[in-house]
């Protein structure tokens, strides 16, 4: 279908020179252990605060991690006129969209893998046995996240006061995703079957639902310019 | 007797707020015809290939390419036309290939590596088919620029000063090129700021002053020293 | 027309004080501080009125490109965002006697806050884009997204602060719903609207002068 060959060759494109360059990806990486130290210091040795805190943290390391690292997806489009090259190119722009979706999807699920494990591993939380549902939950409130994330990158590259209005734009449209997401992580870390929970994964899947459709009916308003 | 026109202006305006660009113009281009478009800075040269390219819209009037009018149906449009223009379009981190690769299968192709590398041979790019793009001269750099707007083999070109940052070998170079361009029924709208450049390839001369057309004239109406004369009187500057 | 709607308004108004202070019973259990339902109430449903004009509005320019549509969307989203302001200070000066406390978490509130929060976030986009096309398009598509969200971030809070939870409703709703308390809140409700349409007929006007090119 050329639609999907279309979005993949996006993924494809920009998975190639993310990987050349590395920037976004390193960056991430050692922002995540920073953000461990920032928690650590800010909520103090006491291990029992930080375990109840953790659904809370990891959700705002995941948070904070978007902020910096979507923000950027469109900006090398604004290289060598490229972006000009984006609408100049006939189909159906939403398989940009989605192809940039997905790219940004794959590069946050590799940052919150990051966390999780030094999480785990720093703070001596036990996750295995919840792996499976915290794979589901935080699957879901990543697309929720990235497919908002990915729309207002595309809407602020072009802005001077990018780095202030994508935080400023993306937060209150997220505040459904964050507290469903940290409700059904803490209810999955304490062991609990993820039935107690399907109020909050059908809100979630409600969410990502829409924010997809939104934006791929509304991408290529955003492309223009 | 001729066909219609592949390209159609008709009364085209565009205005920027309270600033007027474009004030009417109309002209039109036929396949296999190549028209040069010339003016002063700012006469409106940039913004009318931006709107025929679908880039931007008309604030009144019309432009149409192969019938399709560029507001109304920009995808029809695209499919038709070519943009070379100050920004290569093209990645820095990518190689050629790669290059070639994305913008073909992004604008629905189904070239094979094959093809590909043809396309680079035909720009004398081939060599270079595995360099990143961040390696390559200016001139290098346009040669891709074409390659990939030909790939999709487009029935028109619009071109932005494509002469400029090329040597002498290179204007030759491209000269050749769209020659062939033309012989093949593509139609050319070429806009050049310093007239001299590229002229050699035109059928018909468009000056543009004052957001209107002042002269629209077959190149061989006019020798040189009346062209420069033409255009030292329609734009106040020297060529 | 703009003039009628500023009398009827002010009229509205003035029934609205009256009956809200004269002739609705002082509450029971509240005391007098209860008469601020007869703002809290209508300024956040007029709120809803005007955010629901953004949302139409903004399809409507996307769809159309016309710029009044912007206009109207771009005024609703300044009135709403004032409104709204207005419900989550009424709802603190309410809260502030009956329950010791100048805030809340409580679900309605701060649903309340979060398009608050949403709207400005809106403001800023347009006040940031000085390409009046531009300004309207992405402002359409970011009033769009937040008016969509609006029922995900009411069930989000509803159920964070209400499962597992006594289900707190901190309302200045009286005690005993008497005919009496229904009319004068409905009698505000109807001024209030009649006040925002004034507001957003002047805001259009002065709109329509400052970009007429666009």
């Amino acid at each position: 279908m050329k639609f999907a060959r279309r979005a993949f060759i996006v993924v494809w494109k920009d998975l190639l020179i993310e990987g050349r360059s590395k920037e976004t990806l390193n960056a991430l990486f050692f922002f995540s252990l920073l953000l461990i130290f920032l928690f650590q210091f800010a909520l103090g040795p006491d291990h029992e605060r930080l375990a109840a805190a953790l659904p809370g943290l990891l959700w705002l390391g995941f948070i904070l991690s978007a902020l910096l690292g979507l923000g950027r997806t469109f900006v090398l489009e604004r290289d060598n006129d490229c972006w000009d090259g984006l609408r100049l190119a006939p189909g159906d722009k939403s398989a940009i969209y989605l192809g940039k979706l997905a790219g940004n999807l794959l590069l946050m699920l590799v940052v919150e893998i990051t966390l999780l494990g030094l999480f785990a591993t720093l703070f001596n939380v036990d996750v295995g046995r919840a792996l499976p549902a915290l794979a589901l939950v935080i699957g879901l409130g990543t697309i929720g996240l990235a497919a908002v994330g990915t729309l207002f990158a595309a809407m602020t590259a072009h802005l001077r006061a990018r780095e202030l209005l994508f935080p400023v734009l993306l937060l209150p449209i997220q505040v459904p995703v964050l507290l469903a997401t940290v409700k059904a992580t803490e209810a999955a870390l304490l062991g609990e079957p993820l039935g107690s929970v399907a109020h909050w994964l059908k809100l979630l899947a409600a969410a990502d639902v829409i924010y997809v459709a939104i934006g791929v009916l509304t991408f290529d308003f955003i492309l223009e310019g | 007797m001729t066909a219609d026109p592949i390209v159609r202006v008709t009364g085209l305006r565009k205005s920027f707020g309270a600033t007027l660009v474009l004030d009417g113009i109309s002209f039109d281009v036929r396949a296999g015809e190549a028209v040069a478009l010339l003016g002063a800075n700012g006469a409106g040269k940039t913004t009318l290939l931006k709107i025929l390219s679908t880039l931007w819209r008309p604030t009144r009037g019309m432009a149409t390419v192969a019938g399709f009018d560029c507001a109304r149906e920009p995808e029809r449009v695209r499919e038709r036309i070519g943009l070379v223009a100050h920004g290569s379009l093209v990645y820095d981190d990518l190689t050629a290939l790669e290059n070639l690769r994305f913008w073909s299968v992004l604008g629905g192709g189904r070239a094979g590596d094959g093809a590909l590398r043809e396309a680079l041979a035909a720009v004398e790019l081939e060599p270079y088919a595995g360099d990143r793009v961040r390696s390559f001269s200016a001139g290098m750099k346009q040669r891709l620029s074409l390659a990939r707007v030909l790939l999709a083999h487009p029935e028109v070109l619009l071109l932005d000063e494509p002469m400029a940052g090329l040597d002498q070998r290179g204007r030759k170079w491209l000269e050749e090129h769209l020659q062939a361009f033309k012989a093949g029924g593509g139609a050319i709208l070429m806009v050049t700021h310093s007239f001299g450049q590229g002229l050699s390839v035109a059928d018909r001369v468009v000056i543009l002053a004052g957001g209107r057309i002042a002269l629209d004239a077959p190149r061989a109406s006019l020798p040189p020293d009346e062209l420069a004369r033409l255009y030292a009187l329609h734009t106040e500057e020297a060529p | 027309m703009t003039r009628v709607l500023g009398w009827l308004a002010g009229l509205g108004l003035l029934a609205g004080l009256v009956m809200g202070f004269g002739v609705a019973p002082r509450e029971l259990t509240q005391g007098n501080v209860q008469r601020i339902m007869y703002l809290h109430v209508p300024s956040i449903l007029t709120a809803y009125l005007a955010f629901a004009i953004v949302l139409v509005a903004s399809v409507g320019y996307l769809l159309s490109r016309k710029p009044a549509l912007d206009r109207w969307a771009a005024g609703s989203a300044e009135i709403g965002t004032i409104f709204t302001a207005i419900t989550l200070l009424s709802g603190s000066i309410w809260g502030k006697p009956t329950w010791g406390t100048w805030w809340t978490w409580d679900a309605r509130l701060t649903s309340t806050a979060v398009m608050f929060v949403t709207y400005v976030g809106y403001l800023l986009l347009r006040g940031m884009i000085e390409e009046p096309e531009r300004r309207a398009r992405f402002s359409a598509v970011v009033g769009i997204l937040g008016a969509v969200n609006m029922p995900l971030v009411h069930f989000s809070v509803l159920w964070w602060r209400t499962l597992h939870q006594p289900p707190t409703m901190l309302t200045p709703r009286p005690a005993s719903m008497s005919p009496i308390f229904g009319v004068t809140l409905a009698v505000n409700w109807v001024a209030y609207t009649l006040l925002f349409a004034y507001l957003l007929a002047k805001r259009l006007r002065v709109s329509r002068v400052e970009e007429p090119a666009l």
